[in-house]
């Protein structure tokens, strides 16, 4: 109990009037990581409960650990897969020389697949990290606010749906932008409207999208070009997919071109599952996701199109392509962007499922369409909101 | 047929949106988007005026102002389009004036909350743009009812949308700086974001 007591001591530092009063949030976010805060209610009600925003966003935190590590994982694999075909004998730079001194360049070998996916993977999240804790904190003490648990969410969650080749001062770009003017300058976390992670990749999306899309970008090998299932199914639609060697199952594992966090379906259903289990992500929203693209795929696989392959594509190869199952399960979930009422759970989780089909199918020029859907979504939640709180008052007048 | 009217209106509301892809109506935009119930009734307003105006204009254009247009009345040579804008704001203003007259006799409670900002429908840069995409589309009258309609729901889902997003952002924390209008051109910047789902559909 040293610490405590030394936390303890340092406190009236902090106080208002101490040395360092400015630096309050920052003791603040110490103390409360380590210890449950010592401050209750001093009205009538208090009620007390293991789970607050802190445990929240850690487990969130934690759940995005199983997708991380898939990802990490299959970047690898695919990477030191392809080396011997293009004939390349080593990874270039500092990535290599880490790489060389941890592991190797077997690609059946799952450590040197993991280390060869974390040098990639691991300074993203590193730079994530350091520039949404700086512009946390930098407007925690700015502006008195609590530096709360909900950049650990938002920096994990941003830089596991980013691609694993993609320039380290990008990263910084699009985190900034998102934590910033996606977040911050409303107020901090659950002021804002919409998912900051989000918000800050499809800045990056818009502006650096050589970058960010393509067949060049997914695969962290220079040379290799690879399309996302996605990117081939619109070009040459399922028969194609086939073609390329991709089966459902493979999909499903994850061994597919995509984002680092996006690609394993599995690792994100047992992450998600998770998170369902503990209530943390509301099931009435996932269920609403998942109806709605179910519902408007069947209606497009009935509908039918000889122009466009990607009327065929069934419901179940939506679920594990692209960042269906992670903006799902991680992002649509979000409880601060989402709308807050159980029946407005369900119009907005329909919402994302009618939308990504809709962008995915029908617009040529995004291939995908989730990170869109949910911001879209984003947009619509405080509507819904609003109608659902409207009916209800209607209904308990007409009770009487 | 009826794909292609349909088409045509959907393209109006979310792929051409007046508000989030071509920032028409601005001023209106921003200043009555505080609180829902508002928004509705002028978003109502707006595609009422629109939804007249542009077939109203389609009519005068092809049977008065375009170039031979008046060969009907034995003049092939004239051609009038010069008193276009002329002409098209005044169709707008009379549209509005009436609109102005009607809510002040049947929905007064509407009409004291636009205040304003109902006759400043007129100058309403989302109105006169109908009227001139119209011109320079080359709708015909079908085709101008229709983008009629579907530009005013646009933007009313746009305006609608918007103040739902305001209503929940009472509860945030912005700085002072940013307060009111600044906060609210970051929104509507973002909202163009979440709108660019749809940018890129050709229907």
């Amino acid at each position: 109990m040293a610490l405590r007591k030394f936390l303890d001591k340092i406190e009236p530092d902090f106080e208002p009037g101490g040395k360092y009063a400015k630096f309050y949030a920052l003791y603040e976010a110490i103390d409360t990581i380590l210890y449950s805060p010592g401050s209750v209610t001093s009205g009538a009600s208090h009620v007390r409960d293991a789970v607050e925003v802190k445990r929240v966003m850690t487990t969130v935190w934690l759940c995005a650990f199983f997708p991380m590590f898939a990802g990490m994982y299959f970047v690898g694999m695919q990477a030191l897969g392809s080396m011997e075909a293009l004939g390349v004998e080593s990874l270039p730079g500092w990535r290599g020389w880490i790489l060389e001194l941890i592991a190797g360049y077997d690609a059946a070998n799952w450590w040197d697949c993991l280390v060869y996916g974390g040098v990639f993977f691991v300074p993203i999240y590193i730079i994530t990290f350091i520039t949404g804790a700086f512009w946390e904190v930098l407007f925690a003490i700015k502006r008195g606010h609590e530096i709360t648990e909900g950049f650990f969410v938002t920096s994990i969650l941003f830089a596991l749906i980013l691609p694993a080749t993609i320039p380290l001062w990008q990263v910084a770009i699009g985190i900034s932008f998102g934590v910033v003017i996606g977040k911050e300058i409303f107020g901090g976390v659950g002021k804002n409207f919409l998912n900051p992670a989000l918000t800050g990749r499809a800045f990056l999306f818009f502006a650096y999208p050589a970058q960010m899309s393509g067949d060049a970008v997914w695969t962290a090998l220079d040379g290799f070009s690879g399309a996302t299932a996605l990117g081939i199914a619109a070009a040459e639609g399922m028969a194609g997919v086939m073609a390329n060697g991709i089966t459902w199952t493979s999909a499903f594992i994850g061994n597919i071109q995509g984002s680092v966090g996006e690609t394993s379906t599995l690792a994100i259903f047992i992450g998600g599952f998770l998170l369902l289990f503990t209530k943390i992500a509301s099931w009435r929203i996932v269920s609403g996701v998942m109806l709605g693209m179910i519902g408007l795929s069947t209606l497009f696989n009935f509908i039918g199109s000889d122009t466009n392959p990607m009327f065929a594509m069934p419901w179940y190869w939506h679920m594990v392509v692209g960042g269906f199952a992670f903006g799902m399960l991680y992002m649509a979930t979000d409880p601060v962007s989402a709308a807050m009422t159980d029946t407005g759970k369900w119009a907005f989780g329909i919402l994302i499922g009618v939308m990504v089909v809709l962008i995915r199918v029908i617009n040529p020029a995004f291939p995908e369409g989730m990170m869109l859907a949910i911001l879209f979504a984003n947009l619509f939640a405080p509507l819904i909101d609003w109608f659902v709180v409207r009916a209800n008052i209607k209904r308990r007048l007409a009770r009487g | 047929m009826f794909e292609y009217y349909l088409s045509l209106f959907i393209k109006a509301i979310f792929i051409e949106n007046m508000a989030l892809v071509f920032f028409l109506g601005m001023c209106t935009f921003i200043a009555i988007s505080k609180k829902i119930e508002t928004a509705i009734g002028l978003g109502i307003a707006v595609i009422v005026v629109q939804s007249i105006t542009v077939p109203v204009n389609n009519l005068i254009f092809t049977f008065l102002l375009a170039d031979g247009a008046l060969a009907w009345a034995g003049f092939p040579d004239v051609d009038l389009s010069f008193l276009g804008f002329l002409s098209y704001i005044g169709v707008i203003a009379a549209i509005v004036q009436i609109m102005e007259m009607f809510l002040d006799k049947y929905v007064p409670a509407l009409y004291n909350a636009l205040g304003v900002f109902l006759p400043l429908i007129t100058v309403n840069c989302a109105i006169l743009g109908g009227s001139l995409f119209m011109v320079n589309r080359g709708y015909d009258f079908v085709e101008s009812s229709v983008y009629g309609i579907g530009s005013g729901v646009g933007w009313a889902v746009a305006i609608v949308t918007l103040a739902g997003i305001r209503e929940k952002l009472k509860y945030s924390d912005i700085p002072a700086g940013l307060q009111g209008l600044g906060i609210t051109f970051i929104t509507v910047g973002l909202m163009s974001l979440g709108f660019m789902s749809f940018g890129g559909i050709s229907l």
